[in-house]
């Protein structure tokens, strides 16, 4: 154990330098500019405080918006910290009945947006629901489930919805282990739970604080669900001061308050982090070999994966269905070009967004200046951001520029002109970039920062140069990492409702924007057959991602 | 490069030319937040005056930050919304133009519509009391005000205070009764510890099971869960029919401020008041046709004729921040 650690942290990264001014940290900064204009014109609104909003939110909620606010991030971290980092470690780690469906399965819940789960849960366990009806006939009419409307409630239903970015990061990183490191301990006389405690989770450290942090900045952000659930939190709170008040101002600042809490969270996660980097120096070698689970403990193994599945994702798509049955109108909607819509914003997206991701995260590595650290660190909190705040903080400077590029136009050409970009897929693409674009460098540092910096040394010694380095040694190895920031930009996109609905072109509506022109009527059993279609097109990039990954390490991790 | 440079604009020259030859056909513009129950009446004046409408759907605010943003050079013609607090602060945010059209005035009674004539209500919605017909007779119900007794403690059912519908309904109480009275009523409504439901139909489903025993609605939820199932147990007393009316609230439209398509987009508000599109929502959606001259669905027509709280609509939005702020004072989440 002890040579373990040695020799990770004998090859720790080096650490960021002092301010240089290479055309790197210039190049990236600049992109880095554009990525944060929308969050910077959130964070100007502070320069004309609303102070008698703020009074009167002192007054009357905002302690509690923030406790809530606190109560459930902590709720979720912990919560999908344990239940992604222990299903990812059953099924790495482990053979078990079913393993070989729940590893692909597990990742599931992720194609589904958390509005309708939770939705769904409401559908199924409140007190006019099936399962409390059934209770009371069976047990009288006292008979009560613990309220979901609730604190815990929505931790639960949050964690349900959200535990797949921690699970998938986990996973992959408990899969680029190498197999020499376990075999090590365990030859050492290590059990299965200590070699997990002391060499998997300190190993995978990166990807499972990247994880809960996506996790925790996804809640920060949701408003879907807290409105259903009726759980006041600070974005409840800004859309009440925003629709209720009228206050867009005020309700941006108090957006500006969430990006506090965000840049508090990424500096946690920093520190988290740790100073030392674990390395895998040989892990191209055989994969980590499953342990065989035999009588109680098998059965136990499938029972867990199986429950979590069959609440988070079962469960809700059950209930679809049969809302969907009893929709009045079945079709209604062009499906096929709403699908092909979102597909294409999704993969526009997934790529633009891995590709800028890519370039933040590489010049990190070529030249870790503090610059390029902060600016990548700052367009990241646009992921905690409310959908319709960032996509305000879109719109507006996108207009502005619009309008006196148009103005030039009507000069030019002597009569007067359509806006071009304001309502262009750009000006939505550029929206997805800046909410998302945490997704995707979360993923690729953790990914990147298991490559030891030593073969970047020896690639450049042996004459590859810089884009060579990136896609013979760099790319490969990061393989697992780049997939998974692409599948989960790309479902991401396909959810995402508020800055689709704002800022996408004339007659481009997506499924999302189905499900939501529905849903807003209370239409629920109409909005479940888009909500289908939303979970059947996430399902494709979650298989081609198992696909891909299986052929990197042969049959998917093998039989024992 | 300069070439590269030159080439772009001409190129995006050219787009923009080719744009306006094939752009501005007979076509409307509608910014609408509301989705529901119009497409036939829609329907209908393209087929008689083959005028096109373009429809973009988007939930008010942020259809609001939109037009704001793209200003003088919006495509909108029309705004289409749900709520009268919404259609009073679009018009305060500038986003509307006056129309002084006899037809529209004279089609739709004097307090669905703006007072200075910059948008007007096309349906009306009732938000009343709901109750389940086996646990509450109409006898045991009277007004909003009453539901403060404490008979109602653990029996009462509301949406959150955040809901546009009840945050209307509070600012026209604060307009009637000003605010210290309203406060003491929403007062007496949290002593009675209502559940918070999200979802009229989500109420009116706890009314039936049994969960609370009376609730808020806008009536034509209830409508079209008894369309589905003429057994639902739940019926609709209409409020305050001995003192200030039941509390009702509007869907409707206003011409934009910079309006390609003015002429156009006022004659299809004037075909929206009309009689024959009035009977198309009215069929679709169970709303109250806002002309009086078309006739109520059946289906509502049995709940009968109920006196409106004929204060005007408008008084959801001058009161909205106040209604918002007293139920946050009196911790009516």
């Amino acid at each position: 154990m002890e040579a373990v650690r040695a020799s990770a942290r004998g090859v720790a990264v080096r650490r960021a330098g002092p301010l240089r001014l290479s055309p790197w940290t210039v190049g990236v900064t600049l992109v880095a500019a554009a990525l944060a204009v929308p969050i910077v014109a959130v964070l100007s609104s502070l320069a004309r405080p609303r102070l008698e909003v703020w009074e009167h939110l002192w007054q009357t909620q905002l302690g509690e918006l923030i406790a809530n606010t606190l109560l459930l991030l902590a709720g979720v971290g912990v919560g999908t910290f344990v239940v992604g980092t222990a299903l990812a470690w059953l099924v790495v780690g482990f053979h078990f009945p079913g393993r070989g469906m729940f590893e692909w399965a597990l990742m599931l819940p992720l194609a589904v947006p958390a509005y309708v789960i939770g939705f769904a849960f409401l559908g199924l366990f409140d007190y006019a629901g099936p399962v409390q009806s059934a209770l009371r006939r069976a047990l009288g009419e006292a008979a009560r489930l613990p309220e979901l409307r609730s604190g815990a409630g929505i931790v639960v239903v949050m964690t349900l919805v959200f535990y797949p970015y921690v699970y998938l990061l986990a996973r992959t990183a408990f899969r680029e282990q190498g197999a020499a490191t376990l075999e090590t301990a365990r030859s050492l006389g290590r059990t299965p739970l200590r070699v997990f405690w002391e060499v998997m989770l300190p190993m995978a450290r990166p990807s499972l604080v990247a994880g809960v942090s996506l996790a925790m900045m996804e809640a920060l952000a949701d408003f879907g669900t807290v409105a259903t659930f009726g759980y006041r939190t600070l974005t409840e709170g800004i859309y009440r001061v925003w629709f209720g008040m009228f206050e867009r101002e005020a309700a941006t600042q108090l957006a500006s308050l969430l990006l506090l809490f965000a840049a508090l969270l990424l500096a946690l996660e920093r520190a988290l982090r740790g100073r030392a980097r674990f390395v895998q120096s040989h892990r191209r070698g055989a994969g980590i070999l499953p342990v065989p689970l035999r009588g109680w403990r098998a059965g136990a193994a499938t029972c867990v994966c199986a429950l979590v599945l069959g609440v988070a994702f079962v469960l809700p798509v059950v209930q679809l269905l049969v809302w969907a049955r009893e929709a009045a109108v079945a079709g209604g909607l062009p499906y096929g070009r709403l699908l092909a819509n979102t597909l294409t914003l999704a993969s526009l997206a997934a790529a633009i967004t891995g590709g800028l991701a890519l370039v933040l995260v590489y010049a990190a590595r070529l030249h870790p200046s503090r610059v390029v650290h902060a600016v990548t660190r700052f367009v990241s909190m646009g992921y905690a951001l409310p959908g319709s705040v960032i996509a305000v903080g879109v719109l507006i400077p996108v207009a502005l520029f619009d309008h006196a590029l148009v103005g030039i136009f009507e000069w030019l050409l002597g009569r007067s002109v359509d806006l071009v970009v304001t309502g262009s897929a750009t000006a939505l693409l550029y929206a997805y970039v800046v909410r998302f674009l945490a997704v995707s460098t979360q993923t690729l540092e953790a990914s990147l920062g298991k490559v030891p910096p030593s073969f970047d040394d020896a690639a450049r010694s042996l004459g590859t140069g810089m884009l060579g380095t990136l896609g013979r040694i760099h790319l490969p190895l990061m393989r697992g990492g780049l997939l998974t920031a692409l599948v989960l930009v790309f479902v991401e996109t396909m959810k995402e409702m508020p800055a689709t609905l704002l800022l996408r072109p004339f007659g481009f509506d997506t499924l999302a924007v189905g499900v939501w022109e529905r849903t807003s009527e209370s239409l629920w059993g109409d909005a479940a057959i888009p909500a289908l279609t939303i979970v059947a097109a996430g399902l494709l990039p979650v298989f081609l991602a198992i696909r891909l990954s299986a052929v990197r390490t042969g049959l998917g991790g093998g039989g024992p | 490069m300069r070439q590269t440079v030159a080439l772009t604009l001409l190129t995006l020259t050219v787009g923009l030319l080719a744009g306006a030859a094939t752009g501005h056909a007979a076509e409307l513009v509608v910014y609408s937040a509301r989705h529901y129950g119009q497409e036939a009446a829609f329907e209908a004046f393209t087929r008689k005056t083959g005028i096109q409408l373009k429809i973009f759907n988007g939930s008010t605010g942020e259809l609001f930050e939109r037009l704001k943003a793209e200003g003088e050079r919006t495509p909108a013609d029309v705004l289409l919304t749900v709520d009268a607090g919404n259609l009073w602060n679009a018009a305060r945010a500038g986003l509307l133009s006056r129309v002084d059209s006899p037809e529209l005035q004279a089609n739709i009674p004097a307090h669905l519509r703006d007072p200075e004539q910059r948008w007007v209500g096309l349906t009306v919605r009732a938000r009343s009391i709901a109750y389940n017909i086996q646990k509450v007779k109409p006898a045991e119900l009277s007004t909003y005000e009453a539901l403060g007794d404490a008979r109602w403690k653990g029996r009462l059912c509301l949406r959150t205070s955040s809901y546009i519908y009840n945050q209307s309904l509070l600012a026209t109480m604060i307009k009637r009764h000003g605010e210290p009275r309203t406060e003491a009523i929403v007062r007496g409504w949290v002593a009675n510890q209502p559940v918070l439901i999200n979802g009229d139909t989500k109420i009116l489903e706890s009314l039936a099971t049994g969960q609370c025993d009376v609730g808020l609605v806008n009536h034509y939820y209830l409508a079209r869960l008894l369309a589905k199932d003429g057994s639902f147990p739940v019926g609709i007393f209409w409020a305050n029919q001995q003192t200030t009316g039941t509390h009702v609230n509007v869907s409707g439209a206003g011409v934009t401020a910079h309006a390609k398509h003015r002429a156009e987009a006022i004659k299809f508000l004037e075909y929206l008041s009309s009689p024959e599109a009035q009977q198309m929502f009215a069929d679709l959606s169970f709303e109250y046709p806002a002309n009086p001259q078309a006739a109520v669905h059946q289906l509502v027509a049995r709940w009968g004729k109920f006196k409106q709280d004929d204060i005007n609509v408008a008084a959801a939005g001058e009161y909205q921040a106040a209604a918002t702020r007293l139920a946050d004072r009196v911790g009516y989440k």
